[in-house]
C-alpha cells in the first residue's frame, strides 16, 4: 500500500501560521517585496507613459509630413563643409518649387522671429510665424473665430495676423480681437483670426503666437531664409517619393548640392518609439534587479527560520515527517512570502498609478501588460530559488541532533 | 517484538571518540514495560534514539516485527516511526505558536490524514489525557504536567505500538510525575510497549523490567 503523504493544503495552511507567529519579520519581508514590485511596475509605467505622451505629441504635429531643413545633416555624412562655408539659405522660392512634384500634397514654408507685438498702450514680446494658407490644415488647427491667412500669392505679404488665445487676452483681454489693428515691430497689421487652444506641441505654445504671411515675416526679419519648410505627401505610401523628390529639386535649384535635411516624420516617430520602449526596458530591468535582491532577503529570513527552528524540525522528523514534507513546508513559507508580497506590490502599484494620473492629467502613466507579469514571475521565480536553499537545509537535518539542538 | 543485536555506536567527539553503545543486545516483546536506568552519559538517551528509528548504529542489527531496519532508506524509516512509534521527551517538544489541539494533530496531519478523521481522534486522544478543556490553549499556557499530557496524546493519537519515552517526568514535581506516569502505565496496559528512561529508583521499580546501563552496555 503507498503510505498516504501529507495534503499540499496542509503545507500551506501549517506555513502560514509559521509566517504569522513571526508578524514583524513577515511584515517587512513583506514590505521588501512590495516594494520591489511595486518599481517595476511603476518605473515601467513610467516609460511607456513617456512614450506614449510623445508619439501623441509627434502624431498632432500632422500626418504624412516631412520636415525639410536648411543644412546638411552631419549624421548622414558626405564630405565635410568647407571651412567658413555658411549652409545656403532655404528660400521661399525653394519651397513653392517643391508643389512641382505630384508626390507633395501641401506645402507650408516656415519663417520664424520674435518681436513685440502692441495694441494700444499694451504690449507683449512672442513668437512670430511667417507661413501660408497651408500650415492650418497640415498642422491641424483649429480656430476660435475669424479666419486662417487667406490664400493667394505667397510672394505677396498682406497686413494680416492670426493671434493665439495668450497673445489675444493679453492685448485686448476679453473683448473680440477680430478686425483690431496691431503693431508687430514697426509695421501695422490687422487681426484676422484667433487660433483655438490646446495647440502645444514641440515645445512651441500656439497660444503665445502671431502668425502673418511668410513674405511679410521676411521683410519684418529681413531675413530671406526660412526655419523650416513643411510638407505634406499625398499620403502615406508616397512619403519615400516625396521626400526623393524633395532632395531632387532642392539639389537641382541648389547647384547639385544636397545641403537641407528632410526627416519624415514616421522616421522620427520610429526613432523615439524605439529609444523610448529601450529606456522602459532598461528602467524595468535595474527595478527587477530590486526584485532579486528582496529574494535574497527571503533567503536570509528563511535561513534564520531554518536555524530557529531546528527542534522543530527535529520534532516533525521524530514524528515521521519525510525529507519531502519538510522541504515543502519551508519552500511554502518562502512562496507565500514572494506571492503574497507581489500582490501587495502590484496593488501599491496601480493605487499609485491610478493616484498620479488623476492628480497629472496632462501625463498619464501607463502600465505595460508584461509588466505586472514579469514582477510576478520574477518574485516567485525569486522566491523558488532563493526559498530552495534553506529547505533544503532544514530537509536534511539529522533528526536526532536536530532534535537536541546540536 | 523488538530484537537488538550487536548494536554499537560511537560519536567522535573533537579527536576523541566516545562510545554511546558497546554491543547491546536486548529483546522486547509486545506489550512490555522497560526502564532504562544508569548514569548520565551512560548511553540510554543513545539506545531510545536507535530503538525509535531517529539514529543509526554504526554496527549490528535491530528488527522491528520483523523486519530489519538499520538498512531501510530514510523515507521507510519516516514512516515506520510516523505508523508504528510514538515518542515523549524530557523537554515535551510542543510547538509553541500551536494550541494543544494542533500539536496533538501534528502527526496525523503528516501522514495526510481527512481532516474529519483528524478531528475525531484528536478530540478523544485529548480526552483520554483529560485535556479537553485546554484544547485550545497554546503550550505556553499549559502547566508542566499538562504540556507532558499534551505530547503523550500527540504520541498516541496515530495509535503506535511502542511508546519511548526519554525522562519523561525530569523537568517535573512529584506530583505532575506521578500523573504522566500513571498515564503511560495506562497504555501499557492496553497492550503497547512502553520503554522508559528515568532517574527515579521508585518510578523504576513500578517497571516490570529494569535495563541498567553503564557506559554504553546493559548491566543487567
Ligand atoms: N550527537 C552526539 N554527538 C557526540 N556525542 C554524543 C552524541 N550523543 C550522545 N553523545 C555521547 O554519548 C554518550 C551517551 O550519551 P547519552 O546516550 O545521551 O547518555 P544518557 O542519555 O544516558 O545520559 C555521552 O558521552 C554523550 O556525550
Ligand atoms: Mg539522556
Amino acid at each position: 500500500m503507498l503510505a498516504p503523504t501529507m495534503r499540499p493544503i496542509d503545507t500551506v495552511a501549517s506555513a502560514m501560521r509559521a509566517l504569522t507567529a513571526h508578524a514583524a519579520r513577515t511584515w517587512l519581508t513583506l514590505a521588501a517585496m512590495a516594494f520591489a514590485t511595486a518599481a517595476v511596475v511603476v518605473l515601467s509605467a513610467l516609460g511607456e507613459g513617456a512614450r506614449h505622451y510623445v508619439l501623441d505629441e509627434f502624431t498632432q504635429l500632422g500626418t504624412h509630413l516631412l520636415i525639410i531643413m536648411p543644412g546638411r545633416n552631419e549624421t548622414t555624412g558626405g564630405a565635410p563643409p568647407l571651412l567658413g562655408e555658411t549652409p545656403r539659405d532655404l528660400t521661399l522660392e525653394d519651397a513653392l518649387a517643391l508643389r512641382r512634384s505630384r508626390y507633395v500634397a501641401q506645402v507650408a514654408p516656415i519663417a520664424v522671429g520674435a518681436a513685440e507685438v502692441s495694441a494700444g498702450s499694451l504690449s507683449r514680446e512672442v513668437t512670430i510665424l511667417g507661413s501660408t494658407a497651408a500650415y492650418i490644415d497640415i498642422r491641424r488647427l483649429a480656430m476660435t473665430a475669424g479666419r486662417f491667412l487667406p490664400p493667394g500669392d505667397p510672394e505677396r505679404g498682406a497686413p494680416v495676423a492670426v493671434i493665439g488665445q495668450t497673445l489675444a487676452e493679453a492685448l485686448f483681454g476679453s473683448a473680440s480681437p477680430i478686425g483690431r489693428r496691431i503693431r508687430i515691430g514697426d509695421r501695422r497689421f490687422r487681426v484676422i483670426g484667433l487660433l483655438a487652444a490646446g495647440g502645444v506641441s514641440l515645445g512651441s505654445n500656439l497660444a503665445d503666437v502671431a502668425i502673418i504671411p511668410v513674405a511679410s515675416a521676411q521683410a519684418l526679419f529681413d531675413n530671406p531664409g526660412l526655419f523650416r519648410v513643411l510638407v505634406q505627401a499625398g499620403g502615406r505610401e508616397s512619403l519615400d517619393a516625396a521626400a526623393a523628390a524633395v532632395r531632387a529639386i532642392i539639389r537641382e535649384r541648389h547647384e547639385g548640392e544636397d545641403d537641407v535635411t528632410v526627416i519624415t516624420q514616421d522616421a522620427l516617430l520610429g526613432t523615439f518609439d524605439r529609444i523610448l520602449g529601450a529606456l522602459t526596458l532598461a528602467v524595468a530591468g535595474i527595478a527587477a534587479i530590486s526584485l532579486t535582491v528582496a529574494g535574497v532577503l527571503i533567503m536570509n529570513v528563511m535561513l534564520v527560520s531554518v536555524s530557529q527552528r531546528t527542534a522543530e524540525v527535529g520534532l516533525l522528523k521524530a514524528l515521521g515527517a519525510r525529507q519531502r514534507d519538510v522541504l515543502a513546508l519551508f519552500l511554502a513559507e518562502a512562496l507565500l512570502l514572494a506571492a503574497a508580497g507581489t500582490a501587495l506590490g502590484l496593488a501599491l502599484a496601480y493605487v499609485g498609478i491610478w493616484l498620479f494620473n488623476v492628480r497629472f492629467p496632462a501625463f498619464q502613466l501607463v502600465v505595460p501588460i508584461w509588466a505586472p507579469l514579469a514582477a510576478a514571475l520574477v518574485s516567485v521565480g525569486a522566491g523558488l530559488v532563493f526559498g530552495l536553499l534553506p529547505a533544503r537545509r532544514a530537509a536534511r537535518l539529522d533528526p536526532m541532533r536536530a532534535l537536541v539542538g546540536r | 517484538m523488538i530484537v537488538l543485536r550487536g548494536i554499537r555506536r560511537s560519536f567522535q567527539v573533537g579527536d576523541q571518540v566516545v562510545h554511546a553503545l558497546r554491543d547491546v543486545e536486548l529483546t522486547l516483546t509486545d506489550g512490555d514495560y522497560a526502564a532504562v536506568m544508569g548514569p548520565s552519559g551512560s548511553g540510554k538517551s543513545t539506545l531510545l534514539n536507535i530503538l525509535g528509528l531517529l539514529d543509526r548504529p554504526d554496527a549490528g542489527s535491530y528488527t522491528l516485527d520483523g523486519t530489519e531496519t538499520t538498512t531501510l532508506p530514510e523515507e521507510r524509516r519516516a514512516r515506520l516511526r510516523r505508523e508504528r512509534i510514538g515518542f515523549v521527551f524530557q523537554a515535551f517538544h510542543l510547538i509553541a505558536r500551536l494550541t494543544a489541539a494542533e500539536n496533538v494533530e501534528l502527526p496525523l496531519m503528516l501522514a495526510g490524514q481527512p481532516i474529519r478523521e483528524r478531528r475525531r481522534r484528536v478530540a478523544a486522544a485529548l480526552e483520554t489525557m483529560g485535556l479537553t478543556p485546554r484544547a485550545n490553549h497554546r503550550p505556553d499556557q499549559l502547566s508542566g504536567g499538562q504540556r507532558q499530557r499534551v505530547a503523550i496524546a500527540r504520541a498516541t493519537v496515530t495509535e503506535p505500538r511502542l511508546i519511548l519515552a526519554d525522562e519523561p517526568t525530569g523537568n517535573l514535581d512529584r506530583a505532575s510525575g506521578e500523573d504522566v506516569i500513571a498515564a503511560l502505565e495506562a497504555l501499557n496496559a492496553q497492550g503497547l510497549t512502553l520503554v522508559v528512561v528515568t532517574h527515579d529508583q521508585a518510578l523504576g521499580a513500578r517497571a516490570r523490567r529494569r535495563i541498567r546501563m553503564d557506559d554504553g552496555a546493559i548491566v543487567t
